[in-house]
């Protein structure tokens, strides 16, 4: 109840800022962004995030359950690791080594947010089934359920919510890091930034970050209530 | 039946964990492996339901050797109950009760049905139950919904790690009585795997003591505990191994039948003529009958001199009910400072009489019978 109150607050401030800085008549020598700009740039931003993530789950989702199972365990580390010194890299930095391996454009953009987006999902992917406590797989098997019906009956299931999790957290990250995106030749949110970065007009900058914080918000916000959704019955607490 | 051929686990780095282990398990009977951590019980366990490959040997199941057999229908045909439980949560307890009927294709209704039986064993109301999920349930609940699920489909046999381990011991024992109740009526071939010696003797037909991957002894508990085969078995089960068989062993055993007895307006001489005949100090009182109302002792007759029974006799005398362990009724006896305890049926009418003295000699003679030994029959 408190976490939906500091949600549905931050988003009337985000939303208020973009408003009224679109209200005003000039930002120093320049014209604010239009309505029809900010639209326009929310939804490549929208676009970029999407596409990369659904990326990011197509890979990510399949490889961290794959490293589960028996067999290919020893695939485990390597691949976790390899995701996990991925991420320790700063964004800007993964943006900017793309950008000449991939050359600058939409693509590559998509790319990098992908690299990016992918360990949250893989890693949640990989705990969500590893964590799952052993007994539950024993009796599974000791009642003589197949490796395919332990996976689809209880793995999964079982494991679907920290799955979302990582899709959601990945999500976020990912608006977060998509205004970056720009600097390699995409589109979106960060391009207002940049402006405003460009002409050292603040208000501009916020003109940009305010809409891109509350897409961050109304995302995670939609995402938990997919994530509760999705979480069965038993497993909820209370 | 289930038979133990020869049966070795050798793992790869070396390690023997079953070094050659032969015995059978009637149908019906409730088979305890028994030893310390290490010994290979669940080991062996598990190579019955294969969830470990056998290394060598043979395990027969009704005479098939169980790798002829297809693995999950093999384990569909052993209900399976582990210490950890390992509840599904994500499932109601229905849908974990009817965890292999649903894997077996049992219809909605066939399960359902199966359901409420297996709550109702269960001491659980399956209107107030069946729709929970584990989260919901107490210890105790999760460990009766643990077992009910593997005896969802109905399995012949049953195989049962620890099933009680993870509970405090006043609910631990509650539902080892329910479940030798439960057993009695279901009749099961179980393979029931514990570390505790106590829980050994009261719940098996029959003992198999491992140490180090080998079989020590195999025997029904009273055996094990007044014949150890060695040294090893003689320290598991314990110094106390005594009060251990006293566990075992019912006040009928070791009872006198047919006391005599006096009525209460009976003459207080002729009552030490009695006691003189009968060479006692303690008589049982009776009324109605056969009906049990207190008793008299030598020296209260001698102290009130005349009158009758009712003058000298003491009526808050403690009884033992047919079917109390002599544990139980030596309890009482000690708690109340007495020697000798009338046996009664559950309608007060007096069975028999148990004395200390026959109690002392019962245990000497289950020594000296089965070989064991004891100090004051040795001479």
């Amino acid at each position: 109840m408190r976490r939906r109150i500091v949600l549905i607050v931050l988003l009337g401030i985000f939303i208020g800022l973009t408003v009224w800085i679109t209200q005003l008549d000039s930002l120093k020598y320049m014209q604010p962004k239009t309505y029809g700009d900010i639209a326009r740039q929310t939804w490549n931003h929208i676009k970029m995030v999407g596409i990369a993530e659904l990326l990011a789950i197509a890979v990510g989702v399949p490889l961290g359950i794959f490293v589960t199972r028996p067999g290919l365990k020893r695939f485990a580390t390597p691949i976790v690791g390899t995701a996990n010194v991925g991420q320790t890299i700063p964004s800007l930095a993964v943006i900017a080594i793309m950008a000449p391996i991939l050359g600058y454009g939409f693509n590559s953009a998509i790319i990098a947010l992908f690299v990016y987006s992918l360990l949250p999902v893989l890693r949640n992917s990989y705990a969500g089934i590893k964590d799952i406590d052993p007994a539950i797989i024993e009796s599974a098997k000791g009642m003589g359920m197949s490796r395919t019906q332990i996976a689809w009956r209880i793995e999964l299931p079982l494991a679907r919510p920290v799955i979302m999790a990582g899709i959601r957290t990945s999500t976020v990250i990912c608006v977060g890091t998509a205004t970056l995106a720009v600097l390699v030749g995409g589109e979106g949110l960060g391009k207002i930034i940049l402006t405003g970065l460009y002409t050292q007009i603040p208000l501009l900058i916020v003109q940009g970050a305010a809409p891109t914080a509350a897409l961050a918000v109304i995302l995670d916000t939609l995402l938990g209530g997919f994530e509760a959704w999705m979480t069965p019955r038993g497993l909820k607490k209370g | 039946m289930i038979k133990l051929e020869n049966v070795k686990k050798v793992y790869p780095d070396g390690t023997e964990a079953v070094k050659g282990v032969n015995f059978e398990i009637k149908d019906g009977e409730l088979c305890v492996l028994l030893g310390p951590s290490g010994c290979g019980k669940t080991t062996t366990m598990k190579m019955i339901n294969r969830l470990i490959p056998i290394t060598e040997g043979h395990i027969y199941i009704d005479g098939t050797d169980n790798r002829d057999m297809d693995e999950n229908e093999l384990r569909r045909e052993m209900g399976y109950a582990i210490q950890e439980i390992g509840l599904f949560p994500h499932m109601t307890v229905a849908e974990n009760i009817s965890t292999v009927p649903t894997l077996k294709n049992w219809s909605a209704q066939e399960k359902e049905d199966r359901v409420r039986k297996l709550l109702g064993l269960m001491g659980m109301d399956p209107d107030e139950f069946a729709e929970k999920y584990p989260t919901e349930l107490s210890g105790g609940q999760r460990q009766r919904v643990g077992v009910a699920r593997s005896l969802g489909a109905d399995p012949p046999i049953m195989l049962m790690d620890e099933p009680f381990g993870a509970i405090d011991p006043i609910t631990r024992d509650r539902l080892q009585d329910e479940f030798l109740k439960i057993q009695d009526e279901i009749q099961k071939t179980i393979v029931f795997v514990t570390h505790d010696i106590n829980e050994a003797i009261k719940m098996g037909d029959k003992v198999a003591l491992l140490k180090d991957g080998e079989l020590i002894q195999y025997s029904p508990p009273a055996e094990l505990l007044a014949a150890p085969k060695n040294r090893f078995v003689r320290d598991f089960v314990g110094s106390d191994r005594t009060l251990k068989s006293l566990r075992l062993m019912k006040v009928d055993e070791a009872m006198k039948e047919s006391p005599r007895v006096v009525k209460e307006d009976q003459d207080l001489a002729s009552v030490g003529k009695i006691m003189n005949e009968e060479e006692v100090n303690y008589l049982i009182v009776v009324e109605n009958g056969n009906k049990l109302k207190g008793w008299v002792n030598r020296e209260d007759v001698e102290e009130v001199g005349a009158g009758t029974v009712a003058d000298a006799m003491v009526t808050d005398t403690g009884a033992a009910e047919i079917g109390t362990s002599l544990a139980d009724a030596l309890t009482v006896m000690l708690e109340r400072d007495v020697a000798n305890l009338p046996v009664v049926d559950g309608d007060n009418n007096l069975q028999g009489l148990l004395t200390f003295h026959d109690l002392q000699s019962l245990i000497g003679e289950t020594y000296t019978e089965r070989g064991g030994k004891h100090p004051e029959v040795k001479k």
